[in-house]
Parts: structure tokens; C-alpha cells; sequence
């Protein structure tokens, strides 16, 4: 699983490299996002902008890992694809996450 | 307009070779030429529907599925077939929405069979012969390009 973290300005942004986050791969984007949340401080997030594709356990991997996160840290998204946006509006998971269109200015030094 | 098919087969599934099945699908027509929006629609029905078996019908031994894919003027029709076990009852799940109450009870899956639901027209699930058939339709808002 191709992630990239960068602390930009206090923030650790998170990079997706991989164009899908699938069954085949959310157990270990979970463990991997978990790593990264552990030395991170109160905020992150996910630029989900290179990935195309996300299905159920994809999804579930996200909301996992932001339930997974300490009490005073927390997760954001930025950049969701056509169908990403679609699997989060369905799922209403949307009104649960803090979304971005794209990584706001600040943060866009990450890759 | 003009019925284009075309069937995939995975020899041996598991969720590699389903993301793999699916890239291989969607690269080909006709899905290739499907609109941004039923493409989506289609990639995540067939996603959730080849991971849940998966999942489940395949649980003790992995098998073959077979996936064929019809694009009409009315959408696109899908069939797929594997040899794994039967849904519990011969029934489709239900596929509730997940229910939002607080951030330490969010659900982290079930959301399969109510993407399913929530995409796919005249749904059906039939037994026969030791064989799984799942068939849905989805729909066509635009033409394809």
C-alpha cells in the first residue's frame, strides 16, 4: 500500500499513491494509516486525490482508522474522486468527515 | 442501438483477483465506454457483489466466478455465477442503511448489500444446479460516448 506522510505546518497530510483502496488491500491501509496516526499530532488528513476506486471495506478501513484515532486528534479527507464522493454520499459517511475538494493551499506541498 | 456484451472469468477469487477481474472488465468494452456516472454505479455493484462472494459464498474454498456483462439501451445487465454456497435462505440480505448515531458507534462494513440496493435495478438471486446466479440491471442516465 503506497501511502506518503509529510508534516506540513503542524498537519500530517497523508497521501493515497495507489488508485484504489479495495477488499484487497484495507486491512493493510488500516494498519498502515494507524502507524501514522500514532506519531501524528492532533490533525490529519487524507488526500484521497490519486484514488479512484473505493469499495465497502475500503470505506470501512477509513472510518476505522478515524475511530481509532485519540481523543483529541482527528481525521480529515481531501480530493474524493466521482465515485469515492458517490461511496461516501450513499453512505452518508460524508456528514461524518470533514471534506475537502482538494488539499487546501497550505497543505499542498505533500508529494 | 446496438447490444454489446462480454463475460469475464475469474479462475480463483479472492479480493486480489477481484480487483484485478474488475480493472481488466472496466478496461475493455463495453464498460470502457460507459458515462463517468454509470461506470461508478457499475464498478461499485460488481465490486461489492465479487467481494461478498468472496467473502462468503467462497468462504471455505475459494472458486470460479463468472461475470457477463450486457449494455443495452436501457442500461447495462449483469450476471454473476459461481459454485460456492447457497445464500442463507436462497435470499438476498437485506442491506440496511447504516444507522449514524455517535462517532464510537459507526459501523465499520455492512455497507455492501445497501450500496447494492441503493445502484441496482431488478435484483435478483437464483439456486440452481449448485450454482449462485445474481442478476441486476444498471441503469443508463446518458448515452455512452
Amino acid at each position: 500500500m503506497q501511502l506518503v506522510s509529510q508534516k506540513i505546518s503542524g498537519v500530517v497530510v497523508v497521501q493515497v499513491l495507489q488508485d484504489r483502496i479495495d477488499a484487497a488491500c484495507a486491512i493493510q491501509f488500516k494498519d498502515q494509516m494507524r502507524e501514522v496516526a500514532q506519531s501524528a499530532g492532533p490533525k490529519l488528513v487524507l488526500d484521497l486525490q490519486h484514488v479512484a476506486f473505493i469499495d465497502s471495506s475500503g470505506l470501512g478501513a477509513i472510518v476505522a482508522v478515524m475511530k481509532a484515532l485519540g481523543p483529541s486528534q482527528k481525521l480529515e479527507l481531501a480530493g474524493l474522486t466521482t465515485t469515492v464522493q458517490k461511496v461516501f454520499r450513499l453512505t452518508r459517511m460524508d456528514s461524518v468527515f470533514t471534506i475537502y475538494d482538494s488539499l487546501p493551499q497550505h497543505l499542498a506541498k505533500a508529494g | 442501438m446496438q447490444r454489446m456484451q462480454a463475460t469475464h472469468r475469474i479462475q480463483r477469487a479472492d479480493f486480489l483477483a477481484v480487483r484485478h477481474g474488475l480493472q481488466s472488465l472496466f478496461a475493455q468494452e463495453p464498460l470502457c465506454n460507459l458515462c463517468d456516472d454509470t461506470r461508478a454505479n457499475a464498478e461499485i455493484i460488481l465490486a461489492e457483489a465479487l467481494n461478498n462472494i468472496v467473502e462468503h459464498a467462497y468462504a471455505s474454498q475459494a472458486g470460479a466466478i463468472e461475470i457477463s456483462v450486457d449494455l443495452g439501451a436501457d442500461g447495462l445487465d449483469c450476471t454473476i455465477c459461481d459454485h460456492g454456497m447457497a445464500m442463507p435462505g436462497h435470499v438476498l440480505p437485506p442491506g440496511p442503511a447504516a444507522q449514524i448515531t455517535s462517532l464510537a458507534d459507526l459501523p465499520e462494513g455492512g455497507f455492501g448489500w445497501f450500496l447494492i440496493r441503493a445502484l441496482a435495478r431488478d435484483l435478483r438471486y437464483s439456486r440452481a444446479r449448485g450454482e449462485n446466479f445474481l442478476r441486476f440491471r444498471v441503469p443508463m442516465h446518458k448515452k455512452v460516448a
